[in-house]
């Protein structure tokens, strides 16, 4: 483990002084994020400022549900996206060969090797909203909810990390696949949404086949202080099977792959 | 050149045609990526599902059926809209393939623009296919636009493409200076994002922001020619003389940039 943790700060700080060479890109990257954001909070008012409502969620509410979603974008462009668009090069290229002689985990590799800080505006960002609605809706910091949160949030990145994660992996045999991973980013734009807020039939889509439900909204349940006891278990459940699951493809997708260009 | 204008003109159409045939052959060799480009404009879908929740409780002041017809023309609209030129300009520029390029006696943009064009042919089938899927969910929606909307549509559509063309062609002259240019078509993305249609038809908009939207060229990119597909009165001829003007103002910036940019050039990179 410390191992891990070691070689994890040596990959870190030098990708972080890699991109630090191109400092203009995080202005860009801030006014971007916050651009979207206030994009976000006015299709958002659209809906509320005709005094409906989105699936019966408050206003704070709804914007809890984006924090978090703005949250999970800033980690995808932290972690998720650039460590995982490099699988597809190292297949074709047959350079995953010199990743699975190294001597550490090669899932790990793959998935932390890179740091990117541009993703950093995003979850300040995200996780301002998250305080500052979670205040004005009234949640109190109990102690039991501050867990219940964290619980939930750490279950979201996992699901996350495995749908991107699998994506990624199916390169072992589809070389093109990483425009995949463009569906899935604008499949999880539903997550700007409580998930209750859509009809029926694509309630179902975000909750069982593409699980955006326990992406966003669960956690968003969790930080108001509403969570049930059954939706907490499910997105525990979910995200371990997830992971468990990204961690079996993996396996089973190596012994498929048969170096350069398989 | 002697002959004059008709041997020019034959001149043209046969480059036309070579270019055209072979980006199309080149196109289709990636079909399924193409695919996968065209399912992740699902947006106005997601779209079309949180607004007719909300419309259920009625006085949106558009109907069900019209919100449906208005968010299916949107996808096709922005499916023949989606232009990307500056990720293809900045990897032939970093990678050096700009030179080659520059040495054929054609002017280097006619090259991107049969490549859209093509890439646009490639996803037709795919694109009338998931049109089919969504009136088989959906069969209360159907409609048959009638033939002068349609041509009206088409031609709209590609005055939006073309104008939409324009804009990030003018922004890709960026790449003659700097390595990482496309991170600014991020920032160019978002008031297209929001100010297009994409998200909501312009009609729900509040009149403030709507009056707004319609000072800059973004409206003319979705909402317009998805109104006409949809068969809603839409003031044409003011809408394509907007569409004109913005083209009339960009296309000098575009031209003096890459006169300045080409002198700048210096065979690879920026």
């Amino acid at each position: 483990m410390g191992r891990y943790l070691t070689t994890l700060k040596v990959f870190w700080i030098a990708s972080l002084t890699a991109e630090l060479e191109y400092q203009a890109n995080f202005l860009i990257e801030l006014v971007a994020t916050a651009g979207n954001l206030v994009g976000s909070i006015f299709v958002l008012s659209l809906f509320y400022g005709r005094g409906q409502s989105l699936g019966g969620w408050s206003w704070e509410g709804a914007l809890v549900v984006l924090g978090v979603y703005t949250l999970l974008e800033g980690i995808t462009s932290t972690l998720l996206q650039p460590n995982l668009s490099t699988i597809v090069a190292h297949v074709r290229t047959g350079s995953l060969d010199f990743v699975l002689l190294k001597p550490i985990d090669s899932q790990f590799w793959l998935s932390a090797r890179t740091f990117s800080p541009w993703g950093l505006p995003g979850i300040a960002l995200g996780a301002g909203l998250i305080g500052y609605a979670a205040w004005k809706a009234g949640a109190t910091p109990a102690p039991l909810t501050l867990l219940g949160a964290a619980l939930m949030l750490v279950a979201s990145l996992m699901i996350l990390y495995s749908l991107w994660f699998v994506l990624a992996a199916s390169s072992i045999w589809f070389v093109k696949i990483w425009n995949a991973t463009e569906v899935l980013r604008s499949v999880l734009v539903a997550g700007r949404f409580p998930v209750s807020a859509f009809p029926a039939g694509l309630r179902a889509f975000f909750t069982f086949i593409v699980p955006v439900a326990f992406l966003t909204t669960v956690p968003a349940e969790a930080i108001l202080g509403r969570a049930s006891g059954p939706w907490l278990l499910a997105g525990g459940a979910v995200a371990i099977a997830s992971v468990v699951a990204s961690r079996w493809f993996w396996n089973f997708a190596l012994r498929f792959y048969t170096s350069a260009s398989s | 050149m002697r002959g004059g204008l008709r041997q020019r003109l034959g001149h043209a159409r046969r480059i036309a045609a070579v270019l055209l045939s072979s980006q199309y052959a080149y196109m289709l060799e990636y079909r399924a990526e193409i695919v996968l480009w065209a399912l992740s404009g699902v947006l106005p879908f997601i779209m079309l599902g949180l607004w007719s929740a909300v419309d259920a409780g009625g006085g949106l002041g558009m109907s069900s059926l019209q919100l449906a017809r208005y968010f299916l023309s949107a996808f096709v609209v922005r499916q023949f809209t989606i232009v990307w030129v500056m990720y293809t300009f900045e990897e032939d520029n970093l990678n050096g393939r700009l030179s080659p390029y520059l040495l054929q006696p054609l002017p280097l943009v006619w090259r991107y623009v049969a490549a859209h064009l093509s890439e646009q042919a490639t996803r037709l089938p795919f694109v009338a296919m998931l049109v089919g899927l969504f009136f088989l969910l959906y069969p209360a929606a159907f409609w048959w636009p009638s033939l002068p909307s349609v041509l009206l549509a088409v031609l709209a559509t590609l005055a939006a493409f073309a104008l939409r063309f324009l804009m990030q062609f003018t922004l890709t002259m960026v790449c003659f200076w700097s390595e990482k240019a496309s991170a600014l078509e991020r920032l160019l993305y978002l008031p297209y994002l929001y100010l297009s249609g994409l998200v909501a038809p312009l009609a729900l908009y509040p009149v403030g922001v709507r009056a707004f939207a319609f000072w800059t060229p973004f409206p003319y990119m979705v909402d317009v020619p998805a109104r006409i597909l949809a068969g809603e009165t839409v003031p044409v001829l003011q809408s394509f003389a907007a569409m004109a003007a913005w083209a009339a103002l960009l296309l000098p910036i575009n031209l003096l940039l890459w006169r300045r940019g080409l002198s700048h050039y210096s065979a690879m990179g920026a």
